[in-house]
């Protein structure tokens, strides 16, 4: 088979598994799993095989044009170069794995058949955007993902948490993806062409007439899809759905697919400074408000969301100083330990029945409970705080050596001023992201006082999962030296200063909050805190679900903890009440656009039932009236209908006489 | 014999027969009335055929096919109207037309119970 062939099945094969998954998941319960997992499987050995015979050499395109649409030409493409090769294998790898973990995660869920093949459509839709040649193609995949995201948040929707970050995530995402949808337009008239290789030869001959407003218009869907300020509020409120769809979907791919596309499109991006600067702003902003929100978060996975947003902040950087092979580095490595992290974090909140790091903090031994998921863990966050040799590192260090390249006036490419933003933010923010992956590690995997309760052990599937992400967590930035060839980029390898500068803060930060924690920890035994999932003995899914549910009663607030023990209540003093509920962005959201949205309906409400419904009625008034006086004429007696009748008679016989006679 | 007397005769017929339909509040004599108005325009149609025929304008008799028409479908129709009549009678004990004024406006429908006594008696 040609590699274009074995292109196109990738994407193919896990959508035929939805669509089959979809049909047969009632009738026969039996194939669920298997329609689940093999078609999956089948597309990430054709992405692995598809990548080989790639191998970052030439880009293979195809394309076919199937009907003639007028204007601009939509053609099925294939556009598949370095980049997409590898994010398609990522794309795969993580989507098996989530695929395998929620057949242990869900085992008992009676919605896993149409959850499964959500999973599979997702991941059909990835790929698509990934390999896809055609900005519009593109476009199907990208929606297609919204709307899946949207019903895999909602999959617990008896819950109205799950309820209303669904909603939230499809919203706030479509507010990007109009103007996303315009810019495409602009693009395409510009160009000619919705084909990404035509666009990008336009850009290069300076064809291009509103670069600026068509970069800055794009972006706004990348905000919305990438979770980047100010369209960020949506992900951590879709913490609501399965862990396992937080770590495919709000981690590893999904949220990836605005770098990726950026990555792709720079050369657009770059035909505007301003749009790169507002690129640089908008990663600085977010890398920076997403550290010190994630160290106030009490629930796990929400910590772990404001990272992802963070880390995406740093792949935004990466663009913004015009380092794609860098961004997409840390993309790939981002994408294996985050999930890996969110993995775990499903088997921790399972065994600890709860997620509240508060309520872990005060639970003895929960390592002992889980050893997989702390092994894993450590290492997956050692990764994310980019301490040296783990994959976080390189990649890492490779957006801040691109940045500093910037910075320093090495290059045209990129306005200095935003590497100077992107490499100091980029600096503080490692710090930040040490600082709460100790604490998240502390607290969770340290606490005192009661046993951590004993629900035997995790399902076998889960913990394999685990151990075959760590892996690349562990040693995918020893690839920094081949990936250039991938990337026809800059050299990935770390530089000297930017390296020790940020392993180095890394380290402070670290250092910090574990002094921090000491400081607090005295305290935990005298502030008892904590309730537990009502059934522990369900599936992971379902206690889950409960530990969502229950954290507003039980702690007064979605993502807060009143815990005097918490290290980050220490570190961040006066802000961590701010910090954590995101700096009151949802807050300003309500005030600007909820508000004036519900005042608006209730007017409209007003004017429907008092305006324009009056004059509806008015107009059946009349008629009723006329027919209650018609009505009278219906006596019920024969004679007088007879009656009637002669009379008319006689008066049209009266009539037609006096015409015929012309009188 | 001349046009006039037939046709004067069948008007003479005819508003007698409209009179009765009008003003009789028996329902057999309202019937009876109709049959007057039927036998009226019987009468204009057999006059009419034969004058036609004598200035040879028609010759097809179709006045006279037409009244034969009528008078069969008369003794149907004057057969379900007793028939009706009879019915009426039975259940309600009269068959006076001022008194049966069930499709009135506001009327209350009895027509189930009409129907229950019916099928007992």
């Amino acid at each position: 088979m040609t590699t274009t062939t074995l292109a196109v099945l990738v994407p193919l094969l896990p959508f035929l598994g939805a669509a089959a998954g979809l049909l047969l998941g009632r009738t026969a319960p039996g194939f669920v799993r298997p329609l689940a997992v093999l078609p999956t499987l089948a597309a990430f050995v054709l992405a692995v095989l598809v990548a080989a015979r790639q191998g970052g050499g030439r880009a293979v395109d195809s394309a076919t044009e199937f009907t003639p649409t007028g204007s601009v030409p939509i053609e099925l493409a294939l556009h598949i170069d370095g980049f997409a090769a590898l994010v398609a294998v990522l794309v795969g790898l993580v989507a098996l794995c989530v695929q395998i973990y929620s057949t242990g995660y869900l085992r008992e869920d009676p919605r896993y058949p149409s959850y499964a093949a959500l999973v599979s459509l997702f991941t059909s839709a990835m790929l698509l955007v990934v390999y896809s040649g055609d900005l519009i193609v593109l476009l199907v995949g990208w929606e297609v993902m919204g709307i899946c995201s949207y019903f895999l948040v909602g999959h617990y929707w008896e819950t109205p948490e799950a309820r209303a970050a669904s909603i939230k995530a499809f919203l706030v995402t479509k507010l990007g993806d109009v103007p996303f949808l315009i810019g495409l337009f602009a693009l395409g008239t510009d160009a000619g062409s919705f084909r990404i290789t035509k666009i990008l030869g336009t850009v290069a001959g300076g064809g291009l007439h509103h670069p600026t407003l068509i970069a800055l218009l794009l972006l706004a869907g990348v905000a919305g899809k990438s979770a980047q300020f100010p369209l960020h509020t949506w992900l951590p409120d879709a913490m609501a759905g399965p862990t396992p769809v937080s770590a495919l979907i709000h981690a590893a791919t999904m949220v990836a697919a605005g770098i990726y596309f950026i990555a792709r499109l720079l050369p657009v991006f770059q035909a505007s400074s301003a749009a790169m600067v507002v690129l640089a702003v908008m990663a600085a902003v977010t890398m920076a408000g997403s550290g010190f929100a994630a160290l106030a978060q009490d629930d796990i996975k929400r910590v772990l969301a404001y990272s992802t947003i963070g880390q995406l902040g740093y792949m935004t950087g990466a663009l913004a100083v015009g380092e794609r092979g860098a961004a997409v580095f840390h993309l790939l490595s981002h994408g294996a330990f985050k999930a890996l992290l969110f993995l775990a974090a499903g088997v921790i909140i399972h065994a600890a029945g709860t997620n509240s790091l508060a309520a872990m903090s005060r639970m003895k031994d929960l390592r002992a409970r889980v050893p997989d998921a702390y092994w894993t863990m450590t290492v997956a966050l050692l990764a994310l705080a980019a301490i040296p040799p783990f994959a976080g590192f390189f990649s890492k260090e490779s957006v801040l050596g691109a940045a500093e390249h910037v910075a320093t006036g090495h290059t045209e490419h990129a306005p200095g001023v935003a590497g100077w933003i992107v490499l100091l933010v980029g600096l503080f923010t490692a710090l930040l992201t040490a600082s709460y992956a100790t604490r998240l590690w502390l607290l969770a995997f340290r606490g005192h006082g009661a046993e951590a309760p004993d629900h035997g052990k995790q399902p076998l599937v889960m913990n394999a999962v685990l151990w075959v992400l760590a892996v690349p967590s562990l040693a995918f930035g020893l690839a920094y030296g081949v990936l250039p060839d991938w990337f026809d980029s800059r050299d990935l390898t770390p530089t000297l200063i930017t390296s020790v500068l940020g392993t180095g803060l890394a380290l402070v930060g670290g250092l910090v909050t574990y002094g921090a924690w000491r400081h607090t920890t005295a305290l935990a035994g005298r502030v008892p805190l904590g309730a537990v999932a009502a059934h522990p003995e369900a599936d992971a899914g379902l206690v889950e679900a409960e530990a969502i549910a229950s954290h507003e009663p039980a702690y007064g607030e979605v993502a807060y903890a009143h815990d005097p023990a918490d290290p980050g209540r220490l570190l961040l003093g006066p802000l961590h009440r701010h910090a954590a509920v995101g700096f009151h962005l949802d807050a300003v959201y309500d005030a600007l656009f909820v508000r004036p949205v519900r005042a608006g309906a209730s007017l409209v409400r007003f004017l429907d039932r008092e305006v324009v419904e009056t004059y509806v009625r008015g107009a059946g008034a009349l008629p009723r009236l006329l027919g209650a006086a018609v009505r009278r004429a219906q006596t019920g007696n024969v004679q007088t209908y007879v009656s009637a009748l002669l009379a008319g008679t006689v008066v049209l016989a009266v009539a037609a006489l006096l015409v015929a006679t012309g009188a | 014999m001349h046009l006039v007397y037939p046709a004067v005769l069948a008007v003479l017929l005819f508003s007698t027969g409209l009179y009765g339909v009008l003003a009789r509040r028996n329902a057999i004599l309202v019937l009876m009335s109709v049959e007057l108005m039927l036998n009226a325009v019987n009468l204009n149609l057999v006059a009419f055929d034969v004058w036609l025929n004598r200035t040879a304008r028609e010759t097809l008799h179709s006045g006279q096919a037409l009244t034969l028409f009528t008078i069969a479908i008369a003794a149907a129709e004057i057969g379900i109207g007793l028939a009706i009549v009879l019915a009426v009678h039975r259940n309600r004990g009269t068959s006076d037309i001022d008194r049966l004024r069930d499709t009135a406006e506001g009327h209350e429908s009895d027509a189930p119970e009409a129907e229950k006594a019916e099928a007992t008696a």
